[in-house]
């Protein structure tokens, strides 16, 4: 029982870094149909920004982690302006391919300046343990779930609550409407992408606890968080954090109790069973527009 | 009439979708204070007109000036913002977003929270059935309910000049009939001007002060609704009046006036 719950927690707080790539993955997508696969890597280089933040130049933790989510935001404009905007309106296809190369591009140029060994990012969680009766919980994997859910209600707020965010949701369900109501579209998109990259940097510096930040991070996760998307109904944002939960516990079980090998399959197998069953995924709705 | 009081003016505008031409030339004036109609069959050009005009489509040719300002090819969001709202055809609410959300995304480009109040009240009033519907996404609102979502969304922003495509999609008679007689009341009361482009030629220049007949990209006619309701090939081609030939028999090969 104790091990089950461990194990439990700790695919939770796995399952979370995916959700939170996931949710990024989800948001580029509902706003302007674009699957932006270069996510992973907007993670990973949101890792290195933080670590030569934290690690190289000294910088308090915290000071750090905001200024690696802010650097990335900024980033994450640039490259829907630079990458994204000027194909705008071509065939889907390329599109991916151009975030396809944005990953490449990303990967060999942190490998350029950083090097290709692993790194480690010090933080106020990476040691120490939280002890319930005989159960013992690591506190980097308590920071991960609890940021995560505080990220999950500060979204939900925004996109809720404010008017900016609001009118997100309303491009993203009918971007040319958003344009007869004055919104200013393609500003809109570009915040989008901002938060998108944010986030994903949010979640690389709350994995490195956990693992090492290496150039190659992003494609990794990446491969686990795209699942998630889709086992959530592509075009969720909860269906991509629950997505994200349920891949990471799956994982994180068949890793334990199943032979060697399931770990990295059982997600896979899920996901196919979940779009056998239900194609539009566990939290996706159909799009029927009234005549 | 002085120049001063004309609030759109579009002169010689050609729009294209890719290849094809779609508007061939086309000027028209809209009054402050009045309703101005197009009418034409499908595929005359009316939409893309209006599309032109909110800036979605850009024209090859020709300038529209909105209170004096030049804005072909401006960015539609800055159009919106001088005052011009447009009413899509099929209506186009935000399925998700409740209806009280999609009414405030009609203030976007505002800032005044009591101005957006009162005008929030106003649009309730005229329409209460989206008062008692207010926290529904507007996806779950009847094809009617939807059309008074669009038109209320688009006075939300205090428009200048409202575009109107289409009021009338696929709405029963009874329907029809209430939706003008608020688009009346709007022109009447806020003294907002009105271009609206409406297939069905019968109550379109039963509202309008002023009207133009668009025909494959041109303007054909243009009149005061009173002449062109008693023009003879508006009776006949867009009201379906049977006039008896000699031979007791509906003309299908008459020559039109302008042909």
């Amino acid at each position: 029982m104790l091990d089950f719950v461990q194990q439990l927690v700790s695919g939770i707080a796995l399952g979370c870094v995916y959700g939170l790539i996931a949710l990024g993955f989800v948001l580029i997508y509902k706003a302007t149909e674009v699957v932006n696969f270069a996510q992973g890597d907007l993670m990973m280089l949101g890792g290195f920004f933080a670590f030569t933040f934290i690690g190289m130049l000294g910088l308090n933790y915290w000071l750090g982690f905001a200024g690696a989510v802010a650097a990335m935001a900024l980033f994450g404009m640039l490259a829907e302006r630079v990458v994204v905007r000027p194909i705008l309106g071509y065939p889907q296809f390329s599109i991916i391919m151009a975030t396809i190369g944005l990953g490449y591009f990303l990967r060999s140029v942190v490998g350029m300046i950083w090097g290709t060994d692993d790194f480690k990012i010090e933080t106020p969680f990476s040691e120490g343990v939280l002890r319930i009766g005989s159960l013992v919980l690591a506190y980097d994997k308590l920071s991960v779930i609890a940021a995560t859910i505080i990220l999950c209600a500060l979204l939900y707020l925004f996109f809720n609550r404010t008017t900016l965010g609001t009118a997100m949701r309303a491009t993203s369900e009918n971007m040319l409407a958003a344009y007869y109501m004055g919104i200013p579209v393609k500003r809109v998109v570009s915040i989008v992408w901002a938060i998108a990259a944010a986030v994903a940097t949010a979640a690389g510096v709350l994995l490195a606890p956990i693992t090492f930040i290496h150039s190659n991070v992003g494609l990794v996760l990446g491969l686990k968080a795209f699942p998630a998307a889709v086992l959530g109904g592509f075009g969720s944002i909860p269906g991509a954090v629950v997505g994200g939960v349920l891949i990471g516990v799956i994982e994180s079980m068949a890793g334990f109790y199943l032979p060697q090998g399931w770990k990295d399959v059982a997600p896979y197998i899920v996901l196919l069973v979940v779009l056998l069953l239900k194609p539009e995924g566990l939290f996706g709705i159909h799009m029927r527009k009234k005549v | 009439m002085s120049t001063s009081d004309i609030i759109l003016k579009l002169s010689n505008i050609e729009s294209y979708y890719g290849p094809i031409m779609a508007i061939r030339g086309i000027s028209l004036e809209v009054p402050r204070g009045r309703i101005v109609t197009l009418l034409g069959a499908n595929g005359a050009g009316k939409t893309t007109v209006l599309k032109t005009i909110s800036g979605i489509l850009d024209p090859q040719k020709g300038s529209i000036e909105f209170l004096g300002k030049p804005i072909q090819r401006m960015e539609a969001d800055k159009i919106v913002r001088l005052g011009l709202s447009h009413v899509p055809e099929g209506r186009e609410v935000f399925p998700f977003l409740s209806v009280r959300e999609n009414l405030m995304m009609g203030a976007y480009p505002r800032s005044d929270r009591d101005g957006i109040a009162k005008d929030l009240e106003r649009v309730y009033g005229y329409f209460p059935r989206l008062k008692e519907r207010i926290n529904q996404p507007a996806g779950q609102l009847s094809g009617g309910e939807q059309q008074m979502l669009a038109i209320g969304r688009a006075l939300m922003n205090r428009p200048t000049l409202l575009l109107l495509d289409e009021p009338s999609l696929g709405l029963s008679p009874i329907l029809v009939k209430e939706i003008f007689t608020i688009i009346k009341r709007v022109n009447e009361e806020q003294g907002m001007s009105i271009l609206l482009v409406e297939q069905n030629a019968k109550v379109a220049l039963e509202t309008a002060h002023y009207g133009y007949v668009l025909e494959i990209g041109r303007v054909v006619m243009n009149d005061t609704c009173e002449r062109l309701m008693n023009s003879k090939d508006i009776q006949e081609f867009y009201l379906g009046a049977k006039e008896e030939g000699a031979r007791g028999e509906r003309r299908w090969k008459k020559k039109k006036t302008w042909r």
